[in-house]
């Protein structure tokens, strides 16, 4: 599919997306990784993820992602990254306070350090990500079904 | 569980829920759907009376929940004091009844996962707005609830819903931004985002222009998600076009929520109170009592015509407020809990008669009364309680309102306010003589009346507007004068929070 030279764009669009598209995708689980030290976070880093699926869209057609990803799965995996977040937040509850933090904190500016942040950041960034990626596929889908008509 | 831990449940249980529901929608029998949102409904309603309960026996003026252990200044808080109960038990009462009433309504529309998920985030929206201490917490609430109703208005997905929702979506917009910036201000002048911490800082600083000009961007913001009268222009559109369960939602509570309780909150306990602002709001309540009803009485469009009574009962409650007496503010608040009663109810009752006969259109209907007959007799009580008819409860607010503007010495008012519930009697007697008087006709004969659930929620709806009066008893009194203490300590709420 990736080599179907009549869908997607020019062949030198499709090589630049090749060579590049690995990297905005490990920039984005960078950014999430790295959310509790240094600036960006799961938002941020959500955001990035998408981007890279929507990059491969834009390059190659459609159906590069819509047939890996339905539309259903993407907001099945959306409803999964916000139940996360809010049992994360919940766990809290064992410790006494909503949100409080009760895993251990590590030492400071360590990558596994800081208790449920990184947690919390890699459910923000599944449920931005692929809320993005649904919105993403329901425009394509709506504009693919408006031209069928 | 009778701790200061309930105060998180009213954001948590209808998040999970939303997310929840959308989740196992795809999975699951319509009928677990169900079940789970009257669970969650029905839970809320339960622990808005275990917060009042929680507040009596503990003898505090306010309980306040730190959030993952921060204490207010420097973490988020959230706040249960009498107005927050008053403004709960509003809201989740409300959406009780809605959530029953939907079990068998919302039959008409497909997708009910998709309803529920985004009732969910409204409610979830709502309730967290009433709870939070904190202002920027409060625009995000006030966001999350707003963005779920503009997508509900246009749930049936025809041109005339998208249209409205459209303008919807712009003018709610609107009123964010200027929310959004007024917060920036108050934030750039005061380095905080707690209410209770940016009241202090703010009463420490004497005659700054910045709270007059923050408040004239609040009054826009609010004003336009409450339907104030200059304000008013989405309401019209956005009402008749919902499923009659969710404007019963927007109407009965969203606009009071975001748009009148936010107000009150911030004008009375962060940025103080003045004459000025009273002046202005009763100005902003009469005209939209007095304007409002005259479009009203013009209406044909069931629906419609209630949106515009919308405003102008919205124009009581700020009539009464703005005040700022004690008794002005009970007589306010207490018809901020009527209207959102009544109003609820005879929104179900439109959507009842549209489910059965297919219109929304007064001259359509005629003589409804005899195949709906439980329809007819509780919009028979809801339009007496909106038209101040005296033993239901829409009479003792209004009757409240027009003695506290007596009090005061402000005749006209008093005079506007009885003027307005003149022309509503006027206006609901042409409802009920087109709709539910009269000769049945032909292409109605074969009707029925509506299912058991949404039956019972009107009914249950229709017993509240009979018994609401007795809210004023010396027993039940607590209830309004504590939510109505909250708004006259003004900037004390400080100390209170802080202490």
């Amino acid at each position: 599919m990736i080599d179907n030279s009549k869908t997607g764009m020019s062949l030198i669009v499709k090589t630049i997306t090749r060579l590049t598209v690995g990297l905005i995708l490990l920039f984005g689980i960078y950014i999430v990784l790295h959310g509790h030290l240094s600036p960006g976070g799961g938002f941020a880093g959500g955001v990035i993820i998408a981007l890279s699926f929507v990059h491969l869209m834009l390059a190659f057609g459609k159906e590069v992602v819509t047939s890996k990803i339905s539309k259903n799965l993407a907001s099945n995996l959306e409803s999964i990254g916000a139940l996360m977040f809010l049992s994360i937040a919940a766990i809290g509850f064992f410790g006494g306070s909503f949100f409080l933090n009760i895993l251990k904190k590590g030492e400071p500016f360590e990558l596994f350090s800081a208790g449920t942040i990184p947690l919390s950041n890699l459910a923000i960034s599944l449920k931005v990500g692929i809320g993005l990626l649904a919105i993403f596929l329901a425009l394509v889908i709506l504009e693919g079904a408006k031209k069928e008509r | 569980m009778n701790t200061v831990n309930i105060i998180p449940l009213f954001v948590i249980i209808p998040l999970f829920s939303a997310f929840f529901i959308s989740f196992i929608g795809r999975f699951v029998k319509r009928a677990y759907i169900n079940l789970v949102s009257v669970i969650a409904c029905s839970s809320l309603l339960f622990l808005s009376f275990s917060g009042l309960n929680l507040l009596r026996s503990s003898a505090a003026p306010a309980l306040v929940y730190k959030i993952g252990g921060w204490a207010p200044p420097f973490g988020i808080c959230m706040v249960l004091d009498g107005l927050t109960n008053f403004m709960l038990i509003t809201v989740n009462l409300v959406a009780f009844f809605v959530s029953i009433y939907s079990l068998n309504y919302m039959d008409k529309y497909t997708d009910r996962p998709k309803f529920l998920t985004l009732f969910f985030l409204m409610l979830t929206g709502m309730n967290g707005l009433i709870v939070t201490g904190d202002l920027f917490n409060l625009f995000v609430f006030l966001e999350i609830a707003s963005i779920a109703s503009y997508a509900l208005v246009a749930f049936g997905t025809e041109a005339e819903e998208l249209e409205a929702s459209f303008k919807y979506t712009i003018m709610g917009s609107l009123a964010s931004s200027f929310i959004f910036v007024g917060i920036a201000f108050l934030y750039g002048f005061t380095s905080t985002l707690n209410m209770a911490d940016m009241a202090s800082i703010l009463s420490a600083k004497q005659n700054i222009w910045i709270v007059n000009f923050v408040a004239v961007l609040f009054l826009m913001g609010f004003g336009l998600k409450a339907a104030l009268m200059p304000f008013h222009g989405w309401i019209a559109d956005a009402h008749p076009s919902a499923p009659a369960s969710i404007s019963a939602m927007l109407s009965g509570v969203l606009i009071k929520t975001l748009g009148i309780y936010a107000l009150m909150r911030v004008f009375f306990n962060v940025l103080g109170m003045t004459d000025a602002y009273l002046s202005v709001l009763m100005f902003l309540g009469s005209l939209s009592i007095i304007v409002a009803v005259i479009l009203a009485l013009s209406q044909w469009d069931l629906k419609r015509l209630l949106a515009y009574h919308s405003i102008s009962q919205i124009g009581y409650v700020v009539l009464g407020i703005g005040l700022g007496t004690p008794l002005g503010i009970l007589g306010g608040l207490f018809h901020l809990f009527n209207h959102s009663i009544f109003k609820s109810l005879l929104f179900l009752t439109s959507g009842a008669i549209d489910y059965s006969t297919g219109t929304r259109d007064l001259k359509e209907m005629s003589g409804l009364r005899e195949k709906l007959p439980v329809t007819a007799k509780t919009n028979l009580i809801a339009s007496m309680s909106i038209a101040g008819i005296p033993p239901f409860n829409g009479f003792f607010s209004k009757l409240i309102i027009i003695f506290a503007c007596i009090q005061k010495g402000c005749i006209g008012y008093a005079l506007a306010a009885v003027i307005g519930s003149i022309l509503t009697l006027a206006s609901f007697t042409k409802v009920q003589k087109f709709a539910f008087f009269g000769e049945l006709k032909e292409k109605y004969k074969a009707i029925t009346e509506v299912p058991l659930a949404m039956k019972l929620s009107m009914i249950g709806l229709a017993i509240i507007c009979i018994l609401g009066g007795f809210l004023l008893l010396p027993s039940f009194r607590f209830f309004l004068n504590d939510a109505v203490g909250v708004l006259l300590e003004g900037r004390d709420y400080a100390k209170i929070i802080l202490k």
